[in-house]
């Protein structure tokens, strides 16, 4: 089974937010609680790998001169089941993420992979792919979420840390928060690379 | 890739044309699909925030509704006596700006509870109106002599340390909530 090889790789070697660095914009965005890194991700998960999956299957069907409107007919058409089917099961998690759940359809991962790779192979490395993909970007932005809500608000998950009244870094909720904490994440990940040699 | 179709017109536009009838039609039944729980999903948060902000009440809020410049009033009973009105309100003077709150009212005009519905106001900031230690202060008041302007503009109201422009958004949308009812309780007894 060489198709973990196509999972595991969207989790280090080429993970999208830390290596790839697409899809920044969700990423610096909503990552200002944990739960709505988690919702993020698992919305964007699934998303990849719906997509993934169809556009390989369709590849032979697609002509090429149409390919990216015919992957972007299929990617906006999964990203708005998902802001339905958010929107009615759970109506919370949907207001904290807002615009960015219809935002996805322009989330660079998703069409970057139905490009390099769906396209190019089998269903099932597709699904793999989306999968890992999908899978990397959830870890990433919710350990940058988390960060950003333990710094920022003293909690994490929506769970008390520190008194009602404690001063909490408030730096970290912001805008410019975000992107300090992402710059360190990246940082550290790369010294992680360099010495496990990844 | 053998047999990929060629780029010809008839080609893009058969491919094109069934992409997107087969998804219209996939998201035209998860919509119908959704339709019934996202209204209950909205109903029922509306009668959430209803029941937070009055005392215990048994009659149906969509009953008796007065709708006045965006201003939604709901007039709620138990067992035939009134408990009170839930009133919808708004502002647009939020520091990053439309803020929606429901007050509750008792018939004697006094505000007995206040929740923030919608707003954009800073984390840590201006968004620490949710909190009770702000909202509370408003239980029990009359705003005929409870000022609600913040202290710095002559009223009566504490604002959020640093966050004087959400308290003032946030007063603004509470003023319009007593004009309108005021207004419709006015008309009431004038008939």
């Amino acid at each position: 089974m060489g198709n973990l090889r196509y999972l595991t790789n969207g989790l280090l070697r080429e993970n999208p937010t830390f290596v790839l660095v697409l899809g920044t914009c969700p990423t610096l965005a909503v990552t200002t609680a944990g739960i709505n890194g988690l919702g993020m991700g698992a919305a964007t998960t699934f998303v990849l790998v719906c997509s993934n999956m169809l556009i390989s299957a369709l590849k032979n069907f697609i002509p090429d001169k149409v390919r990216i409107a015919a992957f972007i007919v299929i990617i906006a058409a999964f990203v708005t089941i998902v802001d339905l089917v958010m929107k009615a099961y759970v109506p919370d998690l949907y207001k904290s993420l807002g615009i960015f759940i219809p935002l996805i359809v322009v989330n660079c991962i998703i069409l970057g992979r139905a490009e390099a790779f769906a396209q190019k192979n089998k269903v099932m490395p597709a699904v793999l792919d989306g999968l890992g993909m999908g899978l990397g970007f959830t870890l990433a932005i919710t350990l940058l979420a988390s960060i950003r809500e333990v710094l920022g608000n003293g909690s994490i998950f929506n769970i008390k840390l520190v008194g009602e009244n404690a001063s909490t870094i408030l730096l970290f909720i912001l805008p410019p928060g975000a992107f300090v904490t992402y710059g360190f994440l990246i940082a550290i990940m790369n010294r992680l690379k360099i010495k496990f040699n990844i | 890739m053998a047999n990929k179709l060629e780029s010809t017109l008839p080609n893009m536009i058969l491919s094109l044309v069934t992409i997107g009838v087969v998804m219209a039609a996939s998201l035209g039944f998860v919509y119908i699909k959704t339709k019934g729980p996202i209204d209950e999903a909205a109903a029922k948060k509306e009668l959430d925030a209803i029941q937070q902000v009055l005392p215990e009440f048994n009659s149906d809020p969509a009953n008796g509704l007065i709708e006045k410049d965006g201003v939604i009033i709901y007039q709620v009973s138990k067992d035939n006596q009134p408990v009170g009105f839930a009133i919808k309100s708004y502002t647009e003077k939020g520091f990053s700006g439309h803020i929606e709150i429901m007050a509750g009212f008792l018939p004697d005009g006094k505000i007995y509870k206040v929740t923030v519905l919608e707003h954009k106001e800073t984390p840590g900031l201006g968004a620490k109106m949710t909190e009770p230690k702000f909202c509370d202060q408003f239980s029990g008041k009359n705003p005929e002599n409870f000022v609600l302007k913040v202290k710095k503009d002559g009223g009566n109201v504490d604002a959020i340390t640093a966050s004087t422009i959400s308290s003032r958004a946030f007063c603004d949308a509470l003023q319009r909530a007593f004009d309108t009812m005021k207004e419709v309780t006015d008309s009431i007894a004038d008939n």
